[in-house]
């Protein structure tokens, strides 16, 4: 044990000092709600003032702090970086989406912004943990508050039900995330990824295989993963608490949570388990393919649009996920650049299912026709972001289907990226019915309506980061290439 | 069969047997009473894994807090306790065959696997060792524990306390999809 070294407290303090910002100010924004100091279209713009402080401090130490801090447990590399900032991208696009929300709840509006930055907290701890029992008590921070902000309608019985869905599934995913977890420790008698590979790979030259314990460990983490990535067959609760939770926390959910638990996953995956790729690369293939299959299959015959958009997800982390078969720096890469393109493309679909059911009260996606007469704008936006989840160029969404596709292929999987283009053909094709119903509607619906201010804000940033992440992705993809060389270990 | 050995199996019934009553007992407070004895259970494990500081957390937290604050709320919470509950559905025989099947491969996969196992004695003092740890190598888990805490306390207190604000019901944010079609994923 080494002694006490005060120049390593500071190092070790300062590279946290994003998330110490941003829990100080979390605490500041809910001990103003509880006292009644603040009304809510405060709380929310404090809110959106200390994500933006957050990333300024989080720049600042990505300059000046380097590398692994308090022995080892919590690392500031540039792959945190860059998930850093995707988390922060979605938190402050999520918060500026729900101030009409915030608006018509009945009780408790600070708070909801403190729960959203616990939260936040939480997935920024994740993207940060090289040790497993830091990696799993932020995990539980950035899902216990989402437990919460799932069941906040809680007079509306659609939420109530999202928030008890989750608590339960999250609950039991957890605890087999853990007994993975403990399984592991048990064979290589630390927490520590780095040294967790270097045991796995010091067993498997003693013995000459793997004891079959590492599979069933490697197993139980990555189901424990996939239900927090929504990851079919794991994907059970996401269309219920997709569908009851409030809109902005479904977008939250479904784009800074999913990236958060994408980060670890790469981070236990490509360090941890990389020894042991020859186990676990087939059981990621087959579920991102099971993902892409069952996630568009079922997305085809949904007619409420939250409940479509959730399945849509399940196969956006599918395809993602074909990227990590690659398991090299571009595989990283492009599981990253994908990330990036959902979160913007996602986010922009889920405002805009806001900024609808604002007007209308209504989430069904037979109501949406001929709404390029009623809001052009909106219909336009929504149309640009479904293009972008179907990956059509020239969006993001292209790219990053190509950019897993291709790091899949330069690895043989080609079966497996086969099945994810006759997927996407199926995806295009409910994708596309929306934007059809949209501006070919069967009979005219009349009442034109505005879309608030600070949605039409998110949504415009939604849109350039979509377009612009499609048009001139080099210096984005160079730098996220930087990152995945920086952490991936060379094969 | 060796002392330890015996108490180990015996212990490992009863935490069995009391979980298996947990879930299967039709009236919420005996569930709390079985689910003690369970705790009780698991503080008898770390007793034989040489690990009374653990044994005794367990028995302090768990069966003392933990349980009580369960017993507090059933008792608290109106017309709970004597209710019975229906906790099966069709879904029984699936059930049981998937975590049946899980039991078979986890302990398949766990006989199969040779697992370090030393033999010499814990060492004196080791709550003391794992104070140490807690406040030097594993200082941030440690510290986000606290946080954690925090958010979960908050959001208790957002969930279950009445809304103070008394004012006309408005329209729920997002009104009940006419048609909430529910297909099985």
């Amino acid at each position: 044990m080494t002694p006490f070294n005060l120049t390593q407290f500071y190092a070790d303090w300062a590279t946290i000092l994003p998330e110490c910002f941003l829990l100080l100010w979390a605490c500041v924004i809910t001990g103003a709600a509880v006292l009644g100091r603040t009304d809510e279209s405060k709380s929310g713009t404090f809110a959106i003032w200390t994500i933006i402080g957050t990333l300024a401090t989080a720049v600042w130490v990505a300059v000046t702090q380097d590398g692994a801090a308090f022995g080892g447990t919590f690392v500031f590399d540039r792959l945190a970086v860059v998930f850093k900032e995707v988390i922060l991208a979605g938190v402050i696009l999520t918060a500026a989406a729900s101030v009409g929300t915030v608006s018509r709840l009945r009780a408790h509006r600070g708070e909801y912004y403190g729960m959203i930055l616990f939260s936040a907290v939480g997935m920024m701890l994740m993207v940060s943990a090289t040790e497993l029992l830091t990696l799993y008590i932020a995990l539980e921070l950035s899902t216990v508050t989402l437990f919460v902000l799932a069941a906040y309608h809680k007079t509306n019985r659609k939420s109530a039900e999202a928030g008890l869905k989750y608590v339960i599934l999250g609950g039991i995913s957890s605890a087999i995330l853990l007994y993975g977890v403990a399984i592991l420790y048990g064979l290589t008698g630390t927490t520590e990824l780095a040294r967790i590979s270097q045991g796995i790979q010091r067993q498997f030259m003693a013995s000459g295989s793997f004891p079959p314990g590492l599979a069933l460990a490697l197993l139980l983490i990555l189901a424990g993963f996939g239900f927090k990535l929504a990851l079919a067959p794991f994907h059970m609760w996401a269309p219920d608490v997709y569908e009851g939770a409030p809109t902005p926390i479904t977008a939250f959910l479904s784009v800074a949570s999913k990236a958060a638990a994408l980060a670890a996953f790469l981070r236990v995956f490509f360090v941890g388990g990389q020894p042991a790729q020859l186990i676990w690369i087939q059981a990621i293939a087959a579920l991102a393919a099971l993902a892409m299959i069952v996630g568009n299959a079922t997305a085809i015959v949904q007619t409420n649009i939250k409940r479509m958009l959730a399945y849509s997800s399940v196969a956006q982390i599918g395809y993602m996920l074909v990227g990590a078969v690659a398991l090299d720096p571009w595989g990283a890469t492009s599981i990253s650049y994908y990330a990036m393109a959902y979160l913007f493309a996602n986010m922009g679909a889920f405002v805009c299912v806001i900024a609808f059911a604002e007007r209308t009260g209504s989430e069904e996606i037979s109501d949406f026709s001929g709404l390029s007469r009623r809001s052009p704008i909106l219909a336009g936006f929504f149309a640009l972001f479904l293009l972008s989840l179907a990956g059509v160029p020239p969006t993001a969404g292209f790219l990053a289907k190509y950019y897993v596709f291709a790091a899949a292929i330069q690895k043989g999987y080609l079966w497996l990226v086969l099945v994810g283009v006759a997927t996407s053909v199926v995806a295009l094709y409910y994708y596309a019915t929306v934007i059809m119903k949209m501006y070919f509607p069967a009979e005219q619906t009349e009442g034109g309506f505005p879309v608030a201010r600070t949605l039409t804000i998110v949504l415009a940033v939604s849109a350039l980061g979509v377009l612009l992440l499609g048009i001139l992705p080099g210096p984005v993809v160079d730098w996220i290439k930087a990152a995945a060389q920086s952490f991936v270990p060379p094969t | 069969m060796d002392t330890i050995s015996l108490a180990f199996y015996a212990l490992a019934f009863l935490i069995i047997a009391a979980a298996i009553f947990v879930v299967t007992s039709k009236n919420i407070f005996h569930s709390a009473i079985y689910l003690i004895l369970a705790l009780f259970g698991v503080a008898g494990i770390y007793v034989l894994l040489q690990a009374p500081f653990l044994a005794a957390a367990q028995v302090l937290i768990y069966v003392g807090a933990v349980s009580m604050l369960m017993i507090f709320a059933i008792m608290l919470t109106a017309r709970i306790a004597d209710q019975t509950i229906r906790h099966t559905n069709e879904q029984v025989p699936t059930g049981l065959l998937v975590s049946l099947g899980l039991l078979a491969v986890i302990v398949y996969s766990l006989w199969q696997t040779p697992f370090a196992i030393s033999s010499d004695p814990m060492p004196e003092g080791a709550g003391g060792t794992l104070g140490k740890l807690l406040l030097t190598q594993f200082a941030l888990p440690f510290e986000i524990v606290s946080v954690l805490l925090l958010g979960a306390l908050i959001g208790a207190v957002v969930i279950a306390k009445k809304d103070s604000v008394r004012r006309e019901p408005e329209a729920p944010m997002t009104p009940l999809p006419k048609s909430a079609e529910k297909v099985a994923g």
